[in-house]
C-alpha cells in the first residue's frame, strides 16, 4: 500500500472523486460528528435570510476531510507527518468534487524518506475549492 | 476557549470517518486496523477539529437556555445577529503537523497560543480580516500530538460566492 521513493517522480500525480452529488444530509452528518453547527450549514432559512448566502453550504473542513481521504489512500495509513490547505471557493450542495495529489518533492529527512505533495481538489465545473499540501513518511 | 480534556473514542472516530465519506476500515474495524501497518484505529487526519465537542463554551453549538442565532420561528432567534458571513466568519485555512498519529484511548488537552492579524481589502466581500490560531494538543502525558494553525476570515459582505 505505501509509496515508495524508487517508484516515484516529481510530477506523478493521484486524483480521487472524494464525492459524488454532495447531500445537505452529509452536511448535517459532518456537522454532527465535527461539533460544528454554524447554522451557515444546514439552515436555509438563516443562510438565506440573516447571512445572505444563496443557501446553506459545506464547512471548509468537510472538504478538506473528503481531500484528506484522497491523501491517505495514496500515501497509506499512519504515514502523514502535515496536511494544511487554503479554502479558496464554497463547496455546495450538488458539487462533485475531485481531489488531485502531486509529487512535489522527495527527500530524506533524518534518514527516513519523505514524499512532498501540492494538493488541489477542483468542483464540477472546474473551480477550485481547495489548495494545500501535505508531507508524508514513505518507504525507500 | 479550548477543549480542556478531549477523550478520543473509537465511536467518535467511525462516525467522523462516515462524514467524510471514507469507509477505510482502519477507522472503524480493529481487527483489520491490528493487522494493518497502523497496528490499530488511528484518526483520520482532520479528526483532531471535533475537539470543539469538548469545548464547553463552543459558540456554534446550540445550548439549553440560551438563544440561538439560527432559526425557528424566525430566520434568527437573536435580536442582534452576526453579520455578513453568519457565525464567527469563514475558516479560511487550516494546517496540522502530526507528531503521532492519535488513537482511541488518547486523551488530549489543547493550548491556544496567540497568532497574526492582518487586513485584506477584498474585491467583492470588502475588507478581509483574517487571523491565525495556534492549538497545541497535548496527551495525557504532556507530549505534543498534533499542532494545528488555523486562519479564520471576517468579511464585510457575503463572501464571493463560486
Amino acid at each position: 500500500m505505501a509509496l515508495s521513493a524508487s517508484k516515484l517522480k516529481v510530477g506523478d500525480t493521484h486524483t480521487e472523486r472524494v464525492v459524488d452529488d454532495l447531500t445537505r444530509t452529509q452536511i448535517v452528518q459532518y456537522a454532527g460528528a465535527s461539533g460544528d453547527y454554524n447554522p451557515l450549514h444546514s439552515d436555509d432559512l438563516f443562510t438565506r435570510e440573516v447571512a445572505g448566502y444563496p443557501g446553506v453550504f459545506a464547512h471548509g473542513m468537510l472538504t478538506m476531510g473528503l481531500t484528506g481521504k484522497m491523501v491517505t489512500n495514496y500515501v497509506g495509513d499512519a504515514r502523514l507527518r502535515k496536511y494544511g490547505v487554503r479554502f479558496t471557493s464554497q463547496v455546495w450542495p450538488g458539487d462533485t468534487l475531485d481531489a488531485t495529489a502531486t509529487v512535489k518533492e522527495i527527500r530524506d529527512v533524518d534518514g527516513v524518506k519523505v514524499v512532498e505533495l501540492d494538493i488541489a481538489t477542483v468542483n464540477q465545473n472546474g473551480a477550485q475549492v481547495l489548495s494545500g499540501y501535505a508531507e508524508a513518511r514513505i518507504d525507500s | 476557549m479550548p477543549a480542556k480534556r478531549f477523550p478520543v473514542e473509537a465511536g467518535h472516530i467511525m462516525m467522523f470517518a462516515r462524514a467524510v465519506g471514507d469507509p477505510n476500515k482502519v477507522y472503524s474495524d480493529e481487527d483489520y486496523a491490528k493487522a494493518s501497518e497502523a497496528g490499530g484505529i488511528v484518526a483520520p487526519p482532520t479528526f483532531v477539529q471535533s475537539s470543539a465537542q469538548f469545548d464547553e463554551d463552543y459558540h456554534l453549538r446550540p445550548k439549553f437556555g440560551e438563544k440561538w442565532f439560527g432559526s425557528g420561528k424566525t430566520p434568527t432567534g437573536v435580536a442582534e445577529p452576526p453579520g455578513a458571513g453568519g457565525g464567527g466568519g469563514l475558516h479560511a485555512e487550516q494546517h496540522y503537523e502530526y507528531h503521532r498519529q492519535l488513537r482511541p484511548g488518547d486523551v488530549l488537552s489543547a493550548t491556544q497560543l496567540p497568532g497574526k492579524t492582518w487586513e485584506k481589502e477584498g474585491r467583492r466581500s470588502g475588507k478581509l480580516v483574517f487571523a491565525e490560531t495556534i492549538t497545541e494538543y497535548r496527551d495525557q502525558k504532556g507530549e505534543l500530538v498534533i499542532t494545528a494553525r488555523s486562519v479564520g476570515v471576517r468579511t464585510e459582505r457575503p463572501a464571493a460566492q463560486a
